[in-house]
């Protein structure tokens, strides 16, 4: 544990850069996957193509996504951008099924109810279905956050520094608490951002707090 | 687009062909995902049976699947060849593509039992199955397709994770891509990924056969359509890190 | 406000045809109930009233205005709507829930609540469930919420699909002598959907029975209806062919008991019918 003590504050400063490339992919994804979503759920046709196409995206191994993403975008291949590229790009994969899920879950007859009180379409998605499909798309959006965190390590082969530099050069130094400080950090980060997001929901959703219904009354 | 072909030029000739080339590689890397996957099912699948049936278990196998897409492969495969010494990077990284596949399936296997319709197996005790017979003749049936649908991602983790074993020397496809950064030779790079990409596919191609052939008959709906929770099942419940 | 529709048909784009040809005139401030099994239009009818679904032949007028011409959105806001799971927001309050269309137009958030709250006396909630969540209400409170926010834009017209189909027996009870109460109080016209009879002969001032197709198979008041019943299927439908709702009078100790085709006791004769006891042996209504 010396070596921890030692370079507490590399471990930080990989901590903090981690945590910036990780928190890109997951806003973008979240912001490019909610239409997509949208898309797969509205209309039937699209959610067979769009979803079966995304699935296929999130088949490709990382590393080899890191490289041969470049031939498309002709982003540098050792770049940041090409990095958060790839993840954000693994992050709409997941998240767009988890949107059009989410969406499909709201139950048709509060839909129904909200377009009879008179909600135009726009305004009905934003104050009533998006909300209800809160807590679906939350699950998606701490799945996507954790193995976003977690996927930022691969990109040190590539040379963009996160805590997965302490993987690297922990192994070729033969420093075994370096690798294993690298993947206890890693895990702590992914954990305390998918807490973060889990107290959010509950802070903007506190309609998924209440527990059971309460006891039916004598009146009605 | 030129570098797609210097990259499919690189594939293709002739010294890609013998020791240490395309055919040898792609042996490596299957080789690896195969023994990885069995091991890994030969452990979650019926742990995942055990959960599901009784329902014990069920916070320890949901928490360890959550904590699991926490851990960062790369990191662990180093961990462990570290550990183990280098003499045995084999069993090292076997170990590590095994613990890495096992929340996937064994989320599979209890998904699919925990999805069933209650009613259906109270319906089976009620006729006076045992709960051998319940489970054997009435979930696992039942439970196939979501199992299987834990078993496509286990086996694309792997997969994806068996490609970062070139880091520590044990060949596969992703030897190619790690040697072609180190000597600026980004054709073989290229080449190597579109290689992974293509088992990937291929892979996630056959367990997509699969997930539909296992849909039994009477749930099978009109046009062969996979049932729902099928579908919803593969992310995000299932395990997601490449 | 009066109702109307004139020649209505409708085709769903997979080829049910839900209504074929279907005329009727809902009379200003007068229940109306469209009463038949499930499947028969009941609800696509209903809808049509709001635009929630546009007739593919025909038109709907609200006082001689074709509703087709009115903006759907404007319309829904003012026509009140209940359905049968309440269709309540499940991440507001009750209060917010009540509140929605008065929010929608515009009020002010505090008087919207002042408002939400007065409606809740309405209906026989109690203020003290305004800031719960429906999930933390029973059936019958939900229900009551649902009633609610639909009187809160002050509708002419209020529009009720099976509200109270997923309640228990006496609870419904409870609510439909409620919804008694409020319509003598509120003077609206009310389009009511129902496949109980029972419900429909006592919430109706005029009953709609239907067919399949929305094909009406008799239309008039329950009364009328059971007297004279247009065809075998009515007699079925309303019971009153197999003698399920003949009633007769006996003579009990002394007492005027009204007993059903089997000779179980109805009720007992009020003293004003005691004077033409041939009046009562026809219709449930005697109670
Ligand atoms: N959106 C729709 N698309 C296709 N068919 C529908 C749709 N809505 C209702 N139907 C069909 O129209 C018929 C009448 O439905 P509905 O008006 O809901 O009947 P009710 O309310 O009397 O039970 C039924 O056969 C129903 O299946
Ligand atoms: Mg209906």
């Amino acid at each position: 544990m010396n070596w921890v003590a030692e370079n507490a504050g590399l471990i930080l400063a990989l901590a903090v850069q981690h945590l910036r490339l990780s928190l890109l992919p997951i806003v973008l994804g979240f912001a490019i996957a909610l239409p997509l979503g949208y898309l797969a759920h509205r209309y039937r046709p699209t959610r067979g193509v769009l979803l079966t196409a995304l699935g296929l995206l999130y088949t490709i191994p990382s590393l080899a996504l890191f490289v041969a993403l470049p031939v498309v975008t002709g982003i540098s291949v050792l770049s940041e951008a090409n990095v958060v590229t790839a993840l954000t790009i693994y992050a709409v994969a997941i998240q767009a099924r988890s949107v059009a899920d989410a969406l499909d879950s709201v139950d048709p007859d509060v839909r129904q109810a909200a377009t009879a009180l008179g909600y135009s379409g726009w305004r009905r998605f934003w104050a009533v279905e998006f909300p209800l499909a809160g807590p679906v798309m939350l699950a998606g959006l701490r799945v996507v956050a954790v193995s976003t965190i977690a996927l930022v390590t691969v990109g040190i082969l590539v040379g963009v520094k996160s805590l997965g530099y302490l993987f690297t050069n922990g192994f070729q130094r033969r420093i075994l608490e370096e690798v294993l400080s690298g993947v206890v950090m890693t895990m702590l980060l992914a954990l305390l951002v998918d807490l973060v997001l889990a107290l959010l929901g509950r802070a903007v959703m506190p309609w998924t707090r209440i527990g059971t219904p309460a006891p039916r009354r004598a009146a009605p | 687009m030129s570098v797609f072909l210097e990259a499919l030029a690189w594939l293709f000739s002739p010294e890609r062909l013998g020791a240490g080339g395309i055919p040898q590689r792609i042996g490596e890397h299957l080789w690896f995902t195969l023994i990885a996957f069995a091991l890994a099912s030969a452990i979650a699948v019926p742990l995942g049976y055990l959960v599901g049936h009784t329902g014990r278990g069920r916070e320890v196998a949901v928490a360890v699947a959550g904590a699991a897409r926490a851990l960062p492969s790369f990191g662990l495969i180093l961990l462990l060849v570290m550990l183990v010494g280098v003499l045995q990077i084999g069993a090292a990284v076997t170990a590590a593509l095994v613990i890495l596949a096992i929340p996937s399936i064994l989320a599979g296997a209890y998904a699919g039992i925990e999805a069933i319709d209650r009613r259906t197996i109270d319906a089976a005790r009620a006729v006076g199955m045992t709960e051998w017979q319940v489970l054997t003749r009435v979930e696992i049936p039942l439970g196939l397709p979501l199992l299987l649908s834990g078993m496509r991602n286990g086996v694309l983790q792997i997969v994806a994770t068996a490609t970062l074993a070139g880091y520590v020397g044990l060949g596969g496809l992703g030897d190619d891509i790690l040697q072609g950064i180190a000597l600026r030779n980004y054709p073989q790079t290229l080449g190597g990924a579109l290689l992974v990409v293509a088992l990937a596919l291929v892979l996630d191609g056959v367990f997509a056969v699969l997930e539909r052939v296992a849909v039994p008959h009477g749930v099978r709906k009109r046009g062969g359509a996979l049932p729902r929770s099928s579908s919803a099942s593969r992310t995000p419940a299932a395990s997601a890190a490449n | 406000m009066s109702i109307e529709f004139r020649g209505v048909r409708k085709a769903f784009p997979d080829g049910t045809v839900a209504v074929e040809d279907f005329s009727l005139v809902i009379p200003s401030r007068t229940t109306t109930v469209l009463l038949g099994s499930s499947g028969c239009g009941k609800t696509t009818l209903l809808r049509m009233v709001n635009r929630m679904v546009d007739p593919s032949a025909g038109t709907v007028l609200i006082d001689d205005e074709d509703v087709a011409a009115v903006d759907p959105v404007a319309l829904r806001r003012r026509i009140g709507y209940v359905m049968q799971n309440s269709g309540l927001l499940p991440h507001r309050r009750v209060a917010d829930n009540i509140a929605t269309v008065p929010r929608l137009n515009g009020v002010a958030k505090d008087a919207a609540r002042e408002r939400a709250l007065q409606l809740m006396d309405t209906v026989g909630l109690d203020r003290s469930l305004a800031d719960r969540y429906p999930a933390q209400l029973s059936g019958g409170q939900q229900q009551r919420v649902g009633v609610a926010r639909a009187l809160a834009a002050e509708p002419n017209i209020l529009l009720m699909d099976e509200p109270f189909g997923a309640v228990d027996p006496i609870v419904r009870a409870e609510l439909q002598q409620e919804l008694i109460r409020l319509r003598r109080e509120l003077e609206k016209t009310v389009v009511f959907v129902t496949h109980d009879v029972d419900e429909a002969f006592l919430l109706g001032d005029q009953v709609v029975l239907l067919q399949r197709g929305g094909r009406i198979a008799q239309a008039g008041t329950p009364a009328e209806i059971l007297a004279n019943p247009a065809s075998d299927f009515v007699a079925d439908f309303v019971g009153a062919g197999r003698g399920r709702r003949s009633l007769r009078v006996e003579e009990i100790d002394g007492v005027l008991v009204v007993v059903d085709a089997d000779g179980r006791p109805a009720g007992v004769l009020a003293d004003e019918a005691r004077t033409a006891p041939g009046s009562a042996t026809r219709g449930n209504r005697a109670q």
